[in-house]
């Protein structure tokens, strides 16, 4: 399981949230936080963040 | 028990929480946001035709410029020089683009987001409902009658006769019920924004777009002036490309020599759903309106209006349910027809409107603009008389496909 968010890039505007297919992502008050049990690592997230503040899966 | 609980305070929420509390009903709003109306995500722009057809009297403080008509600028081509000032020429002749977007009236407006979300919840809240920022709705009760909301780091649950989700784009609400599963990114857009100051425009009352393949792949980059050189200056670009969209949005900045003096007074960003219109947006003694129900014009990704008639109409179909005491998915589906009839068939041709000009090339475009006027670009982006676009683009042979997409 490999789910990093940059927290000084993340701008808390739920674009991740709204495209994860399995409900992983949660926006709270300090940035969007992963549920690890529920998240595929389909990278739908990653691709879509405005601001790239995060990567999935094992590439670095 | 309340009567109906709105997940959300923008626009969307607020209208159908106006309505609803003006036929008399128990509501309250919660926004999980500690400002309404902020941080925004949204170039904030709205036209005339929609303030009018809401019924809208907007205050002075919340319309910060009017808009008489827009500049557009070429997409990919030889014409595009996104490395010089003088950057891109028009995608037609200057004279004849004047000609189909200038007009002498006020077309829209550049709104001040922070001032009108309050405005909203205010009318709301005058008519009678409960508002309440920083109060996040964690969960829905069983059947849809109520919702877990935590304030100040307490939970509570709040019953109520059913749920309206107007929780914008992320709306898990939404998502916990059956009516919005994944959002798939063919129809999602990236967006991103600076609030700029000390700018040097073109022209004070004219939205500026930007088109092409290398300045913003599926997309625009917007320049919306809001007075006193000001604007915002944003990008919506395809949700699922290699490079962000701050990448794409930095890089026309940097780009362009008018940008050097102007400085960044906020950072906005976010996602919009373009596409994937949904059939259904009713469960059991719920409801879903505006983002949350993927209702954004699918060719300019505006959402302001789509939300405030969704929640008008959401509000009809909720007091004639609340009145019968039936809040079943059955009755609540005549929102899905009424919405459908009065919006949904409109925007799904606007839909394919956006599939048909991803197709076109300069050249078709230059061959449109001498067939077409302002008043056509207008009635098109509201999915209006498309039979005329694509009557045209049967004549031109490799269109012929599209076209008929149109007719």
């Amino acid at each position: 399981m490999s789910w990093e968010i940059n927290r000084d890039r993340c701008l808390r505007c739920g674009g991740c949230v709204a495209v994860c297919p399995t409900q992983a992502l949660e926006l709270t008050e300090n940035g969007v936080i992963v549920d690890e049990e529920k998240c595929i690592e389909c990278g739908n997230c990653e691709k879509v963040c405005p601001v790239g503040a995060i990567t999935v899966g094992d590439d670095e | 028990m309340k009567d109906v609980v709105v997940v959300g305070a923008g626009p969307a929420g607020c209208s159908v929480a106006k309505e609803l509390a003006e036929e008399g009903y128990d509501v309250v709003v919660y926004e999980k946001r500690q400002e309404i109306g902020a941080p925004k995500r949204c170039g904030e722009g709205l036209s005339s035709s929609a303030v009018d057809n809401l019924g809208l009297d907007i205050p002075e403080y919340c319309r910060m410029q009017s808009m008489d008509g827009a500049l557009v600028y070429s997409p990919n081509g030889d014409s595009v020089r996104i490395h010089s000032d003088e950057t891109v020429g028009w995608i037609l002749e200057r004279k004849t683009f004047d000609k189909w977007i200038h007009s002498d009236e006020t077309v829209g407006w550049i709104l001040e987001r922070k001032t009108f979300d309050k405005w909203m919840a205010e009318r709301a809240a005058k008519a009678g409902a409960k508002v309440r920022a920083k109060a996040k709705v964690v969960d829905l009760l069983p059947e849809n009658r109520g919702v877990v909301v935590e304030i100040e780091g307490e939970r509570k649950k709040v019953e109520s006769r059913m749920v309206i989700a107007a929780g914008g784009v992320e709306s898990l609400i939404a998502k916990k019920t059956e009516v919005k599963d994944q959002s798939d990114l063919e129809v999602v857009d990236s967006g991103y924004q600076y609030e700029m100051v000390n700018l040097d425009l073109k022209d004070e009352n004219k939205l500026e777009l930007y088109f092409g393949d290398e300045v913003a792949p599926r997309g625009y980059v917007w320049v919306f002036p809001k007075g006193e050189n000001k604007a915002n200056v944003g990008i919506g670009i395809a949700g699922d490309l290699d490079e962000t969209a701050k990448h794409y949005l930095d890089r026309f900045i940097e780009n362009n020599e008018r940008f050097s003096k102007a400085s960044i007074v906020e950072v906005n960003s976010g996602m919009i759903p373009v596409g994937g219109l949904l059939e259904n947006m009713v469960a059991d003694n719920f409801m879903a309106v505006g983002d949350a129900a993927n209702q954004v014009n699918p060719i300019h990704g505006g959402g302001i209006r789509e939300g405030i008639k969704a929640g008008q109409i959401a509000s009809e179909v909720a007091s004639r349910a609340l009145e019968k005491d039936d809040t079943t998915k059955e009755e609540l589906e005549i929102y899905n027809h009424m919405w459908w009839e009065e919006r949904g068939k409109s925007l799904r041709k606007v839909e394919k409107l956006r599939e048909v000009l991803e197709d076109l090339d300069d050249e078709d475009l230059n061959y449109l603009a001498k067939k077409l006027d302002g008043q056509d670009l207008m009635d098109f982006t509201q999915g209006k008389r498309l039979s005329k676009l694509g009557k045209l683009l049967l004549k031109r042979p490799k269109m012929i496909k599209s076209a008929r997409k149109l007719l």
